[in-house]
């Protein structure tokens, strides 16, 4: 097992390897983020049961809620990506890294644009310094920093490393950041108003995991896409990208 | 054969996808000194750099007495002296200080017996006598240049990395520093060396670059 | 050239101690910074020309300053770091100073370590002996001038450390400041959250061990990973010229 993940990880580590083989995976999973979302998101938008005290408005829960969760899972994504440009200074995760920051950024801008629409009903008004807001907030500064560095750097691998001390160091802080912002939530406003409510129903808890996981393979369709063409521009000089585009 | 000084393995380099150096096979003994040569942009520098290891933008090995560098980083580091175009001169402090700062940085116990004496030696051998305790900045451009170079009097080191030093120095400086290199050599240290300027050493090796393709020469 | 003493070489010692490396380079630093004054005292009166601005734009009434002051101190002291860490490394970038560190036997993050808190030394301290005089001018009591005090002792390293890491992921580029600014920002906001809410809990006459005791805190884990963080990136920043 172990000696076939690290012919896995070697073979990975080939550009075009990775080349071939996403391009295999990918129909699958544009199928399977189709089959999930659209079911998933018509679903949950027009049929779920509303919610008790929220109504209709708690909808867009199926949106804001697989959002977040990406947006926290691209960083770290990006942070080991980072490690393992550091340590094995391998070329595929300098091109995963650079793909990931933009699309994370994306899905915490969407979170954010989703919870100030949701706070509207809720709260009033379209902004509330919440807890976990606030740290989405955060996480979306800490992905313009990383997307500003690896911009500001001209040399493709420099850049590369230079944003992967970035995203570990902003991944190392990032508890401590989400922890320090919900202290300073409960610290300044009673914690009387709360997103979720406690008890969700189980064909919501369906539909919600169908989206989660339907964005999820969304996210990595996407991140493919990206590293793919990242692949071809780092690797335009060699003979299978010649042979391939000269093919196109 | 004595084991090389510094010897590289299968070199290559390229920078912004052209390739400067293809499959090197180099060996540095020890007493030898090394000319690199080559028209502007064939990759003199980078090759420097990379050798001293101021650069990781390569493949293939570099063995340092035998051994892979990376396995004895610190040794080499201590033994290595680097002078660049930028000479780590700093200009707010005077030529001793400056003298002083780079020996500690390199190991060298700041209370070492005498070291005051050889520091002093060293400045007047390149003709700062007197000018010791100025600042830096007040001196002239080919005297910033010079405090720089004292450092090859003083400071402990068997391979010398030498990138354009005759930059700014006049034909007696030029001339003392050939003895220079010549006597490093003769206390079989070693040097590789860049430099337009026609070297008048008896020995001397000559590394081209610059071919075309990354394809070189050693004569 | 055949000089006697020339002759015999120095001897560098075989494994040379991190304290004397990082203690050299400290040494250096203090000396620089002492003769050139103005890298020191600028820091200096950004902090208390920007803490005169807000009752300036915000009104004069007590009340009012005293609810913000905690807040605006702390924010001073945040981007007054910021300014002034952008010349941390620049200069050593740009005289090859920091190819020779890069170079020596001593492991880099050492030296970076001595570099910041020299830095520290030189562009925190007379912040924080300038603070209490701003909090009495923000209306804060004795007590909460003392716990400003404190929690800048315990903050600003914290601060300088993190902004060295992005003055160090920057130091090779053109145009550093600004986007030392985009990445260090985000990364400052426990030690702001902690900072001003110790203040703030001693203008309340709250208990405000705790608050310090966290900066205590990012203090310890600032000081035992900033060092390699900045280290790793000094070397991504000279080697990638």
């Amino acid at each position: 097992m172990f000696e076939y993940l690290k012919r896995l990880y070697h073979k990975l580590g080939s550009p075009k390897y990775f080349y071939d083989i996403s391009g295999r995976m990918l129909p699958w999973l544009v199928a399977l983020s189709v089959l999930l979302l659209i079911p998933g998101l018509i679903y949950g938008l027009g049929f779920a049961p509303p919610e008790k005290y929220q109504g209709n408005s708690y909808r867009v829960i199926y949106i804001h809620v697989p959002a977040a969760s990406i947006a926290m899972s691209g960083y770290m994504l990006m942070a080991v990506a980072g490690v393992v440009v550091l340590v094995w200074r391998m070329k595929m995760a300098e091109m995963v890294a650079k793909s990931v920051a933009p699309i994370g950024a994306s899905f915490a801008f969407i979170c954010l644009v989703t919870g100030s629409i949701w706070g509207k009903p809720t709260w009033g008004t379209w902004w509330v310094w919440d807890a976990r807001l606030t740290s989405m907030l955060i996480l979306l500064f800490l992905y313009l920093g990383v997307m500003a560095l690896n911009a500001a750097i001209e040399n493709a691998q420099s850049a590369a490393r230079a944003t992967a001390v970035l995203s570990i160091v902003g991944a190392v802080n990032l508890p401590i950041i989400k922890y320090s912002v919900e202290w300073w939530n409960t610290l300044h406003q009673p914690a009387s108003i709360k997103m979720t409510s406690s008890a969700i129903d189980p064909e919501m808890l369906f539909t919600l995991l169908a989206c989660i996981a339907g964005f999820y393979c969304l996210f990595a369709v996407m991140v493919i896409l990206s590293t793919r063409c990242e692949v071809l521009l780092r690797e335009q000089r060699s003979n299978w990208v010649k042979k391939l585009v000269g093919a196109c | 054969m004595a084991t090389a000084l510094l010897q590289t393995v299968k070199l290559f380099c390229e920078r912004d996808d052209r390739v400067l150096i293809r499959d090197l096979d180099f060996a540095l003994q020890p007493g030898e000194v090394v000319q690199i040569e080559g028209p502007n942009g064939s990759g003199k520098t980078t090759l420097l750099r990379i050798l001293c290891g101021l650069s990781d933008d390569f493949s293939g090995n570099i063995l340092w007495q035998g051994a892979a560098r990376r396995r004895v980083d610190s040794e080499f580091r201590r033994d290595t002296l680097y002078f660049g175009h930028l000479t780590g001169v700093k200009f707010s402090l005077s030529a001793r200080e400056n003298l002083r700062w780079i020996l500690q940085l390199k190991g060298i116990p700041p209370h070492a017996p005498g070291l005051d004496d050889r520091i002093d030696q060293a400045l007047s051998n390149v003709g700062l006598y007197s000018y010791e305790d100025v600042p830096v900045y007040s001196l002239s451009a080919g005297q910033k240049r010079r405090v720089a170079l004292a450092r090859l009097f003083v400071e402990p080191a068997d391979l010398w990395v030498l990138d354009e030093p005759f930059t700014a120095i006049d034909r007696k400086g030029v001339t003392q520093l050939e003895g220079l290199i010549q006597a490093h050599a003769g206390r079989g240290g070693s040097v590789l060396i860049t430099t337009h300027h026609a070297l008048d050493l008896p020995t001397i090796r000559k590394l081209q670059l610059g071919l075309g393709r990354g394809t070189w020469q050693i004569q | 050239m055949a000089d006697p003493i020339v002759s015999q070489p120095l001897r560098a010692v075989e494994v040379p101690s991190m304290w004397s490396g990082m203690m050299a380079i400290m040494k250096r630093d203090l000396k620089i910074a002492f003769r050139q004054r103005s890298d020191m005292v600028n820091p200096l009166f950004f902090f208390v020309m920007v803490i005169a601005l807000f009752p300036l734009g915000i009104g004069p009434e007590p009340s009012t300053l005293q609810k913000i002051g905690p807040g605006v101190i702390w924010i001073a002291a945040l981007l007054s770091t910021l300014l002034s860490v952008d010349s941390l490394f620049r200069q050593d970038f740009d005289d090859g100073s920091l190819e020779l560190a890069l170079l020596s036997p001593q492991p880099l993050f050492v030296l970076a370590f001595g570099k910041v808190i020299a830095h520290w030394l030189v562009t925190a301290i007379p912040l924080i002996l300038v603070a209490p005089i701003l909090s009495v001018m923000l209306y804060m009591d004795r007590d909460t001038v003392w716990v400003t005090l404190y929690s800048l002792l315990l903050g600003t390293p914290v601060l300088s450390m993190i902004s060295a890491i992005g003055a160090a992921l920057t130091v090779g580029l053109r145009k550093g400041g600004v986007l030392v600014a985009v990445i260090a920002l985000p990364l400052y906001i426990p030690v702001l959250i902690f900072g001003t809410s110790a203040v703030e809990a001693a203008a309340m006459t709250l208990p405000y061990a705790g608050q310090l005791a966290y900066l205590a805190a990012f203090l310890v884990l600032a000081l035992t990973f900033a060092p390699f963080a900045i280290g790793a990136a000094l070397r991504i920043s000279v080697t990638s010229q």
